[in-house]
């Protein structure tokens, strides 16, 4: 993958891509606008969100052990993953144990995260997503690029083009002559996929939600398709990360309020499904619940960062986001696009990539994100954060161990520059003697700048120099007479 | 009341006028100013790129300067939000690296006397009619630092709304951010001209004879922007309109 800048200058040429994005983005953002302002105790709620995640999150071991506790009393199964390899490991060789060489997946997150099907694939599994999205990008061979519909970088006839061309190799094929309307696509998706659910065996998932008192998982969706999932197949494993814990059944009056709203503008999903371990006759015989860490407990070590992890996925900050609108979904190189993946990642992973140390930079800081986080998470705080991580480096928690990180490469000549800033502008003598060489040489400043400025005047005109800098108007305006502006302004 | 005057980096070295704007309304409103020039930079470019320790000395720099000043005025959302809201981080961030209150202490100082223009009038002066007249029609862009982080709302729309003979045009899509974003400019030059080419769009689309706003960072790149789409329209700083009088139009 190349750095975010790289990735991001091609896909801002991509003008089917920017139409897409620009259509959905809009559309959707003018929605939870309007669905956010019928409550007026909004702002309570979402401080009420952020109080009960960070809350949870100081007594993350507490909850995890309550949780386990309530999923194994009620006939469920807890596995603890360390890492991304672990947890595909564990679901490989729970499906393995079942005898089946299929599962239906409802759209999770964290799958994506760990590369879970790809997994699969390796053990000769098929995996087959059911969310309308998911399968978009399934059957086109594609990468998600959205956390609530990861198909949004593709309109109508791409996805009339990728059904038609591509359902029968994987199962029942498209309608012949098939229309780009929406009904048309959803109901080709609709018969496509309920061959998988009446067929399906094992079903895999995440959850939005993790009762720790209870031993309750709660799916929040909109298109049945994981109410499929999570009742028709005999064995059920869920992959989830710890950090979706919640410690009581009330809670989620708290987060059914903030989720639906946030995420795709309604004031109640159309399906929520909570399950709780096994029960006779009712639902899968066996339950699996994964708990994930993979780099989520050394995101909690950063008292700055760790405010990423009440993140609820709704993404509503990717829609606002005036730089994932315009770079798209894969620039960000990972499960998690936009503002929380600029934050989220480089946590998780680290900051050693050149893709992950160029994460936090991928915002011009904005602030637009934070204003519509419903768990408050002030993103461009941890974008600071981050960025010092990249070019100062310091301590930080790797792999669950103390580490003092080295600064990122490639930072040297910044570092160099920046250094020589800031010495400058401590001593205003150099700074104004810099203001009167740049002053007097103006005739001669060029139009276009070379190397790193080039990325300035490529698209936009340079500010011209001024005769006189304010402090030497200042200056000599205030020792002799009244003062009378200038007459060179300066037109940007 | 002792009004010292940050005029900002930026300001100082490429737009002077601005400044000198700033100087002229205050005045003419019976305000008393001052310009300390030991004066520099926030530390905001250093700040935001990620750079934290190289701002420690323009924090001490900007809290020493304006250490005898009742209130200190910024034409300048984001240098203002800078010290307002990054300061204290800086401070306590050093404190506990165990390096002592020294910044922390300069923070808290400076943070309550820290005021951008717009603020300074409506807040504390208490005026929305300067007695200003500019016979232009203006387009309002509310810069991000000055929208998410001052929470300006309504006041610079209410400063012009009493200038005489300017006529404010709605600006569509207003409160996206123009792509600027300081070093964000040149990391993502892509998306960051992206993002000034679609500003500049709609600001070219109200009509209006000038681009209005309280950072001229943002308008050095919206301006550069409308210049290199061949755009009539003129990027203004509000204290500029401010300033204008029927005798003295800026």
């Amino acid at each position: 993958m190349p750095a975010f800048p790289k990735a991001a200058d091609t896909s801002t040429h991509n003008t089917q891509l920017r139409a897409n994005l620009r259509h959905a983005t809009h559309t959707i953002r003018a929605k939870r606008a309007t669905a956010v302002a019928e409550l007026d105790d909004w702002g309570r709620l979402r401080a009420a969100g952020a109080a009960i995640k960070d809350r949870t999150l100081r007594h993350l071991d507490h909850y995890l052990e309550q949780l386990e506790r309530a999923v194994t009393a009620a006939g469920g199964q807890v596995h603890w993953a360390a890492d991304a390899d672990e947890a595909n490991r564990i679901v490989t060789e729970l499906v393995r144990a079942t005898g089946e060489r299929e599962v239906v997946k409802v759209k999770s997150m964290a799958t994506q995260e760990i590369g879970l099907n790809h997994a699969l694939a390796e053990a000769g599994i098929t995996a087959y997503e059911t969310d309308l999205a998911e399968l978009i990008v399934q059957l086109g061979d594609d990468l998600p690029s959205h956390i609530l519909v990861p198909a949004i970088h593709r309109n109508r006839a791409e996805i009339r083009d990728i059904f038609t061309a591509k359902m029968a190799r994987w199962g029942r094929p498209a309608p012949d002559g098939l229309t780009d309307a929406p009904a048309d696509l959803a109901e080709a998706a609709r018969l496509h996929l309920r061959e998988k659910f009446l067929n399906a065996k094992v079903g895999v998932s995440g959850a939005n939600f993790m009762v720790a008192e209870t031993g309750t998982l709660v799916v929040v969706e909109s298109e049945g398709n994981g109410r499929m999932c999570l009742t028709l197949p005999d064995t059920l494993i869920s992959v989830v990360g710890i950090e979706k814990v919640v410690p009581t059944f009330q809670d989620l009056e708290v987060f059914l309020q903030l989720l639906p709203r946030s995420s795709t503008a309604e004031r109640m999903n159309p399906y929520t499904s909570t399950w709780t371990g096994t029960t006779d006759d009712d639902g899968p015989r066996a339950f699996h619940l994964v708990l994930l860490d993979n780099g989520r407990t050394d995101a909690l070590a950063d008292t700055v960062g760790r405010q990423a992890l009440r993140c609820i996925r709704c993404s509503a900050c990717l829609n606002v986001c005036p730089v994932y609108e315009r770079a798209g979904g894969h620039a960000y190189g990972s499960a998690y696009p936009g503002p929380i993946g600029a934050i989220l990642t480089p946590q998780l992973r680290g900051t050693q990539s050149e893709l992950d140390a160029s994460l936090p930079y991928a915002s011009s800081l904005c602030g637009a994100c934070y204003e519509v986080c419903p768990v408050a998470i002030d993103i461009p705080e941890v974008l600071l954060h981050l960025r010092e991580r990249v070019v100062e480096g310091g301590p930080a928690s790797v792999r669950g161990t103390r580490a003092v990180i080295k600064p990122a490469k490639g930072h040297a000549a910044e570092r160099a520059a920046m250094r020589a800033a800031s010495w400058a502008l401590d001593h205003p003598r150099v700074l104004r003697s810099g203001q009167r060489l740049a002053s007097r040489t103006r005739r001669f400043h060029p139009r276009r700048l070379p190397g790193p400025g080039r990325a300035w005047s490529d698209s936009r005109e340079l500010p011209t120099v001024p005769a006189e800098s304010f402090r030497d108007w200042w200056q000599r305006t205030r020792t002799t007479t009244t003062p009378r502006h200038g007459d060179d302004r300066n037109t940007p | 009341m002792r009004v010292g005057l940050f005029i900002t980096c930026v300001n100082d070295t490429l737009y002077p006028h601005t400044g000198q704007a700033v100087v002229t309304l205050l005045e003419r409103l019976g305000v008393e100013v001052g310009f300390p020039p030991e004066q520099s930079c926030c530390g905001q470019p250093q700040f935001n790129t990620g750079y934290r320790h190289e701002t420690e000395p323009l924090v001490r720099r900007y809290a020493t300067a304006f250490r005898d000043y009742d209130c200190i005025v910024a034409p300048s959302g984001s240098c203002a939000a800078m010290v307002r809201d990054n300061y204290p981080r800086i401070g306590a961030k050093a404190a506990a690296e165990g390096r002592g209150r020294e910044l922390a202490d300069a923070a808290a100082a400076v943070v309550p006397r820290t005021y951008e223009l717009t603020e300074f009038l409506t807040d504390v002066l208490e005026v929305t009619d300067v007695g200003a007249y500019y016979p232009h029609t203006v387009t309002y862009h509310p810069t991000c630092h000055g929208l998410r982080m001052l929470h300006l709302g309504d006041r610079p729309r209410a400063l012009l709304s009493a200038v005489r003979g300017l006529k404010l045009v709605e600006l569509p899509g207003a409160e996206e951010c123009c792509g600027f974003g300081g070093t964000f400019a040149v990391k993502n030059p892509a998306v960051s001209a992206a993002m000034g080419a679609d500003k500049a769009h709609n600001i070219t689309a109200t009509g209006a004879e000038a681009v209005c706003a309280v950072d001229n960072s943002c308008q050095m790149h919206i301006g550069g922007t409308l210049a290199r789409q061949g755009s009539t329209v003129r990027p203004v700083h509000i204290a500029e309109i401010l300033a204008s009088t029927e005798g003295d139009i800026w």
